[in-house]
């Protein structure tokens, strides 16, 4: 029962998704909001990482997310689509729905190989100085962006719906809500696994105490870039995933601001907590929606609410604990740690 | 050529002038609670908007009669300005701050409690003022000083001026008065501090008080310089100042002194270089790769970890 | 044979002398002891065994090879192990963690095999594991095993800190005042425990310790610094009765 339940689970929550959206029971809305979810759990959970595990400050969680988005509408638009940058598909466009997982690892690879570069400045530093560097790589990626005018510049760059569209040419299924589920999952799964071994336990005891790991034996350098590069690797895969839903990019909406929501995201979660994070993914993108009719007053509400959350929980939803912490019982169904 | 160059050595100045002002406060800040506090940029936002209403009510706008000339409505709204951003300041730190800090919560949970704070203040702002901008009223005589074929205004000049004036005082008061001395004492050992009866809320009242005040002061100068204010004017310019107090030395007033200028000087000779897109692009990498060749900042001392 | 040869080390911080051309040698299965009043620079001269400090001259060779250059951790996986002063466990991981992770040099399986659960990640990590809880069974701390370091006592701390220290399977164990802070009884458990260790797990013990009682009744010789240099080396009763040993610690005039 252990071993299966969660599998079961995922499996059933995916079918109805899926069924529902094909069956257009919950409209293209809904639908949206729903692909929000899953792109917030790993931008949340992949921040978390760095920022809860261990203990470092990275403000700029954004410039990772557009690294990952741009790369990977750029490949997809390019190889599957026609259009005035690129001209003619370079392949088949029959075969975007099977090329457009590898387009999104490619897409996090690329933005994990930024984190390798904005990281290793970093180990020469101390303290909040993370947070500097990763502010100004934010900075500059988008200010690279801005100066590319092959991918449209400030304007943005489009044509990631026709990809949507060439895949459904291969089956007419609800496609993106596919992808990131599937995605998320092995987000999750990623994370929990790196986590839960000795390898990655190195992270938790950095964080704890550096000096200590390092003398006893802990390669913290390494681990520290390796965590990094996972961090901005998932965030990368969860900008692609992002801009396949959208359709449409625009280096304006990986500011600071959307690396603030990341960071809210993570503590409202609790630091350290792959499932505070996945909650508070949860419940920041719903909060966000059911606000909007407010419009302005909601980006004063919002803030507002979350310093009184902090004012009254001060380590997050979960603090630093799992789910299983809190219900012994789930323990049965699911080894959580 | 040589007149624009001194063209652009001004402008740099002038913005290194806002910037170290503003790179001020956040340093005063992080010295004394390891906090960074990220409305910081938004407080400069506050402070301009303040001052705007200030100088309009002088200037009769709200009803009051108008008796003073332009001159000392300045000479009015300047302090009563920076008195007042620093209430701002110094309200966020008792509502937001310091019941955080009394919970023992995590560092950085103060630090996204700033983030959101900002928020607050540039939303809260738009909501309350509306979408429409301000047209900051023109307080001085524009003087245009000639030397060759320079161009210097009387603005400019006041405001490399009056950075620097706030810099020597501060540093006066860091380093010359008891209060500041605490300042000090805290940064290195904020538990020994209220063992020796030095009443620490007190002197984190103070900072804030310091810091805002900067920040307000710089607030006027951006308005009367580029006198379109917007709810979201502080953000950019905060996160900046921010990075300039790091390449500096965060924790040493000396540091984000530089450091303003350092990146005002950058940035002017950038775009004095480049097309203005770049600006962020190459300012940003060059202060980067300051920072990795000098981790610690400009002033920074690189702390011992003891075993 | 020598385990650990110091040559004419020498640490400078900025201009103070913490350590000054330091010489001495520690032999196989060796217990020795380093005393010193307070700041003369005994724990500088543990972190610079532990590769923490690079010195500023003269050499560590540790089993023929010089440690210059080498990080800590580097330094650890070839065999040196250290307690600290004061107490640097993990706080906020169980201690079968804190174990665990002591063995990182040695985990023996790559990111690949981590993500997708080889059958190899799966043994060592299994591995690790068993010989982690084995080691806590023979110290009998094996029921704190799920326990967080912050709520032992002091002493039990002192315990699972030098049990995280042989974990990785060194040749040369470096004890930082492993008596500080315990009680006279404590101080008893903890002569009998250092022992044991010694006898049980084939290592040199190298200490630095304030407590007499300690150093004498272990170590079959003993090393004093004073202001960084060594003034003095011997046996323990050598040692007693050295006049330059009782003028660092009580000064000249009680001559």
């Amino acid at each position: 029962m252990k071993r299966f339940s969660v599998p079961i689970l995922l499996v059933v929550l995916l079918t109805t998704l899926m069924g529902l959206a094909w069956f257009e029971v919950i409209d293209l809305y809904i639908q949206t909001i729903v692909l929000f979810m899953g792109i917030n759990i790993i931008t949340s959970t992949s921040l978390n990482l760095v920022n809860g595990n261990m203990g470092e400050f990275s403000c700029g969680h954004a410039g990772f997310i557009a690294v990952g988005a741009y790369v990977s509408s750029i490949l997809s638009v390019a190889l599957f689509t026609k259009s005035r940058a690129f001209g003619a598909p370079l392949l088949p466009p029959e075969l975007a729905a099977y090329g457009f997982p590898l387009v999104l690892i490619i897409g996090g690879l690329a933005a994990a190989l930024t984190g390798l570069l904005v990281a290793l400045p970093s180990f020469r530093t101390r303290d909040d100085y993370l947070a500097i560097i990763t502010i100004a790589a934010n900075y500059i990626i988008i200010s690279t962006i801005i100066n590319i005018d092959t991918i449209g510049g400030a304007r943005g760059f489009m044509g990631m719906k026709r990809v949507i569209f060439a895949m459904e040419k291969c089956a007419e299924i609800p496609w993106m809500i596919l992808w990131v589920f599937i995605f998320m999952v092995i987000s999750v799964i990623i994370i929990r696994r790196y986590m839960s071994s000795t390898y990655g336990k190195g992270v938790e005891a950095i964080r704890q105490d550096e000096v200590a790991a390092e003398i006893m034996s802990v390669n913290t350098n390494r681990i520290k870039l390796v965590t990094f590069m996972i961090s901005s690797g998932l965030a990368g895969v969860a900008g692609g995933l992002y801009a396949h839903t959208v359709g449409y990019v625009n280096p304006k909406s990986f500011d600071l601001l959307k690396s603030t929501e990341a960071l809210v995201m993570v503590y409202l979660g609790g630091m350290g907590s792959i499932s505070g994070s996945i909650i508070a993914a949860v419940v920041f993108t719903l909060m966000l929606e059911l606000l909007r009719p407010l419009q302005i007053i909601k980006w004063v509400a919002i803030p507002l609410l979350l310093i009184i959350i902090m004012q009254f929980r001060p380590e997050g939803i979960m603090g630093h604990r799992e789910l299983s912490d809190i219900f012994p019982r789930l323990k049965k169904f699911y080894k959580f740690k | 050529m040589f007149d624009t160059l001194l063209q652009n050595i001004l402008n740099a100045l002038q913005w290194g002038s806002f910037y170290s002002l503003i790179a001020l406060g956040y340093t005063l800040v992080y010295g004394v609670l390891r906090l960074i506090n990220f409305a910081h940029g938004d407080i400069v936002m506050v402070g301009a908007y303040i001052a705007f209403f200030i100088s309009s009510l002088l200037l009769g706008q709200y009803g009051m009669p108008a008796f003073l000339p332009g001159w000392a409505v300045l000479a009015l709204t300047i302090p009563l300005t920076m008195a007042l951003t620093s209430v701002v300041g110094v309200t966020l730190e008792r509502i937001a701050y310091r019941p955080l800090r009394r919970k023992g919560a995590n560092r950085l949970y103060v630090v996204i409690t700033a983030l959101m704070a900002g928020l607050i203040l540039e939303n809260g702002n738009l909501l309350v003022l509306g979408a429409s901008r301000k047209k900051f009223p023109e307080l001085i005589e524009k003087v245009v000083y000639k030397f060759g074929s320079t161009y210097v205004t009387n603005l400019k000049i006041g405001v490399i001026l009056t950075a620097i004036l706030s810099f020597i005082g501060l540093h006066f008061i860091i380093t010359r008065t008891k209060v500041g001395m605490a300042m000090r004492a805290i940064s290195y050992d904020k538990f020994a501090v209220p063992l020796m009866g030095i009443p620490i809320d007190t002197v984190i009242v103070f900072t804030f008080v310091l810091g805002s005040s900067m920040a307000g002061l710089a607030g006027i100068l951006f308005a009367l310089s580029y006198p379109i204010l917007d709810p979201y004017m502080g953000m950019s310019i905060g996160w900046k100042a921010f990075i300039a107090a790091v390449v500096g030395g965060i924790g040493d007033i000396r540091g984000a002194f530089a450091g303003g200028f350092i990146l005002g000087i950058i940035e002017i000779s950038v775009v004095a270089v480049f097309p203005s897109s770049y600006r962020d692009l190459i300012a940003f990498s060059i202060l980067l790769l300051i920072l990795t060749i000098r981790p610690t900042g400009l002033f920074g001392v690189a702390q011992t970890t003891k075993i | 044979m020598t385990l650990l040869e110091i040559k004419d080390l020498t640490q400078l911080f900025s201009g103070l002398c913490a350590v000054s051309e330091l010489n001495l040698s520690l032999g196989e299965s060796e217990l020795i002891g380093l005393i010193g009043p307070n700041g003369a620079g005994k724990t500088t001269v543990f972190n610079l065994a532990s590769g923490f400090y690079q010195p500023t001259h003269g050499e560590i060779i540790f089993q023929g090879r010089n440690l210059a250059g080498l990080k800590p951790h580097q330094v650890s996986a070839l065999g040196i192990a250290r307690t600290f002063q004061n107490i640097r466990l993990w706080k906020e991981m169980s201690v079968l963690d804190n174990i665990l992770v002591a063995q990182h040099f040695q985990l023996g399986y790559g990111l690949g095999g981590l993500f997708f659960r080889t059958p190899r990640y799966l043994k060592r990590e299994r591995d690790i594991r068993h010989k982690a809880l084995e080691l806590l069974e023979i110290f009998k701390i094996d029921k704190f095993a799920d326990e967080k370091p912050g709520n032992l006592p002091y002493g039990m701390q002192r315990k699972v800190e030098i049990v995280r220290a042989l974990s990785s399977g060194p040749k040369l164990l470096l004890l930082d005042e492993p008596a500080a802070g315990l009680q006279s009884t404590d101080v008893t458990e903890l002569i009998t425990l250092i022992q044991w260790v010694y006898d049980q797990f084939n290592l040199s013990i190298w200490m630095i310790e304030h407590q007499m009682k300690v150093v004498m009744s272990l170590c079959s010789r003993i090393a004093v610094i004073d202001f960084g240099r060594l003034i003095a080396s011997g046996t323990p009763s050598e040692i007693q009765n050295s006049p330059e040993v009782i003028k660092a610690y009580l000064g000249d005039d009680q001559l």
